[in-house]
């Protein structure tokens, strides 16, 4: 494949996990929670890297899990301990990310990780940092383990997807169903972790953050299904990975900067002109009578 | 004698730091009908939600059948105040009401038509079904109340708590709730609800339970739903309206 086509590839990979993640945000109104882990995972990563000593896909992804899965845990434990939610998110993950800035700069040294690549992402070097895969041949690292990632997150999105839905929607009830809410939420940090991780190589954790909140508030604007807001989401992720890149080797710009402003353009566009909530069809349609 | 469904002993439950509910006892027979009455910040809510796991609570014992909470949760069904959901969640009205038969699925198993047609017959029942295809946010308060309802009814409980359903609800919505509570009742079900307007008591329910942060009074309507014990709950906050107490208006409402 040519270097474009392995970038826009690497890109929708990204795209389409976050555009499935990003709705269960949206609906369980927890969208900054992808901010506040995507900023922590930065710790779980220096942290695997001064343990392992290398820059390996695999420690990266468990020491990202670790960290999404403590700050759901302190911004829960402070919450219960009368913190608003939104506060106790904002010292939770502020203090983790600025524990792994201390350490990259103190601890970790001039390896490849640095606070610039880990919040812009570097898009432009993946396709030259390769694997070899049986079957398949060489293959960008990041890429791989985003694909990877892709297919476990529709797993986990398939085969519960009626709790993920009840969960959403009547958190009460499920828990009389008997559905164990506490070990889902979990399920789902980690699922949020994983993707956030991938995709940090990709696009950066302010991008990511981008990736996961727009695609599904566009969706949420297209559709009253939660089916077709899925579909619809991973589409607009994709969309906008593609435009992104094209809009960025058109002016010469950042590709993670002009990807994520490709998101912002698509709900532009989706606010406007969503038939349902759209601006110009509530415009347009007689108020209704009730 | 009825069977006791369930028996709560010295619970109590706070709420940021205020304990709301304290010392609760009280017992309910099967096939009851009860209101749980009380003014705004008496611990209704708090107190289905605690005897529901829903809300930790401090002291005490709840026993339901003869046994714990979660052995027995699917006997249990549980209708939320309307407000504590998004309507503008994307999803229909009849997979709001297939939602109650999730349990019942377990897990990795997806609705089979058979459940579609069980939530669609409940609907049915709750007079929704031209309404079964619509996005609950374009439902009226009442609609959605109904479809809530619903949803109750194919969770096939024995025991139901509900959570003021007839607020903000229109005439017609209310006849045909009240409607199906009697008729839960009649077929043995226990059904506990929240409830605010005092003039109607009397008529739809056979028990009432009057509590003000702890149970003031518990039994059937009749012995226990007097002039005097409602001045009691309510701590004088009350306007009485002619002579009858079937015109008295709690004064704080908000």
């Amino acid at each position: 494949m040519t270097y474009t086509a392995w970038i826009i590839l690497t890109a929708s990979l990204v795209g389409l996990s976050c555009g499935l993640i990003g709705v269960f945000l949206i609906l369980r109104k927890m969208a900054m929670m992808s901010d506040a882990i995507s900023h922590t995972v930065l710790l779980g990563i220096v942290v695997a890297y001064m343990i392992t000593r290398e820059v390996s896909g695999t420690a990266m992804l468990i020491g990202a899990i670790l960290a999404g899965l403590l700050t759901a845990f302190l911004v829960q434990w402070l919450h219960s301990l009368d913190i608003q939610q939104e506060a106790s998110m904002g010292i939770v993950f502020t203090t983790l990310f600025a524990i792994g800035v201390i350490l990259i700069s103190t601890s970790v040294g001039n390896v490849h990780l640095d606070v610039q690549h880990a919040l812009m992402g570097e898009i432009t070097f993946i396709p030259w940092d390769t694997m070899s895969l049986p079957l398949i041949g060489e293959v960008p690292k990041a890429t791989a383990l985003l694909f990877a990632v892709f297919i476990v997150v529709l797993f986990f999105i398939l085969i519960f997807y009626k709790e993920w839905k009840i969960l959403s929607f009547d958190p009460a009830l499920a828990a009389i169903l008997g559905i164990p809410v506490l070990v889902m939420h979990y399920l789902f940090m980690g699922l949020v972790s994983i993707t956030t991780v991938a995709s940090f190589d990709a696009v950066g954790a302010i991008m990511v953050v981008a990736m996961l909140i727009t695609p599904a508030s566009s969706a949420y604007l297209w559709t009253d299904k939660l089916s077709f807001m899925l579909i619809l989401s991973s589409l607009f992720g994709v969309i906008s990975a593609v435009v992104g890149y094209y809009i960025a080797a058109w002016i010469d710009t950042s590709i993670s900067g002009s990807m994520a402003f490709a998101t912002g353009l698509i709900f532009l566009i989706s606010f406007i002109f969503s038939p349902k909530h759209g601006m110009v069809a509530k415009y347009l349609r007689p108020p209704e009578a009730h | 004698m009825a069977e006791t469904v369930l028996k709560v002993e010295n619970l109590s439950a706070s709420y940021r730091k205020n304990t709301v509910l304290y010392d609760v006892n009280f017992e309910v027979k099967a096939g009851s009908l009860t209101g749980i009455v009380g003014p705004n910040g008496a611990g209704k809510s708090t107190l289905i939600k605690t005897l529901l796991d829903l809300h930790p609570s401090l002291t005490g014992s709840v026993n339901f059948f003869g046994s714990s909470f979660k052995k027995v949760k699917k006997r249990i069904g549980y209708v939320p105040q309307r407000g504590s959901v998004d309507w503008d969640f994307p999803t229909n009205a009849l997979d709001v009401v297939t939602m109650g038969l999730y349990g019942k699925i377990g897990w990795l198993k997806r609705p089979s038509r058979q459940h579609k047609e069980q939530a669609y017959e409940a609907l049915k029942k709750m007079g929704m079904a031209d309404y079964a295809d619509r996005q609950i946010s374009q439902l009226s308060g009442g609609q959605q109340q109904r479809v809530f309802l619903a949803r109750a009814l194919v969770q096939d409980a024995d025991l139901y708590f509900m959570d003021e359903p007839l607020v903000g609800v229109d005439a017609q919505t209310e006849l045909a709730i009240m409607t199906i509570l009697k008729e839960l009742k009649k077929s043995g079900k226990t059904v506990m609800v929240v409830h605010h307007d005092l003039q109607t008591v009397e008529n739809y329910f056979d028990h009432v339970l009057l509590l003000n942060r702890t149970v003031i009074k518990h039994g059937t309507t009749e012995q226990v739903f007097t002039k005097e014990n409602i001045a009691k709950t309510y701590g004088g906050n009350i306007r009485w309206i002619g002579e009858e107490k079937s015109h008295v208006v709690p004064s704080l409402e908000q």
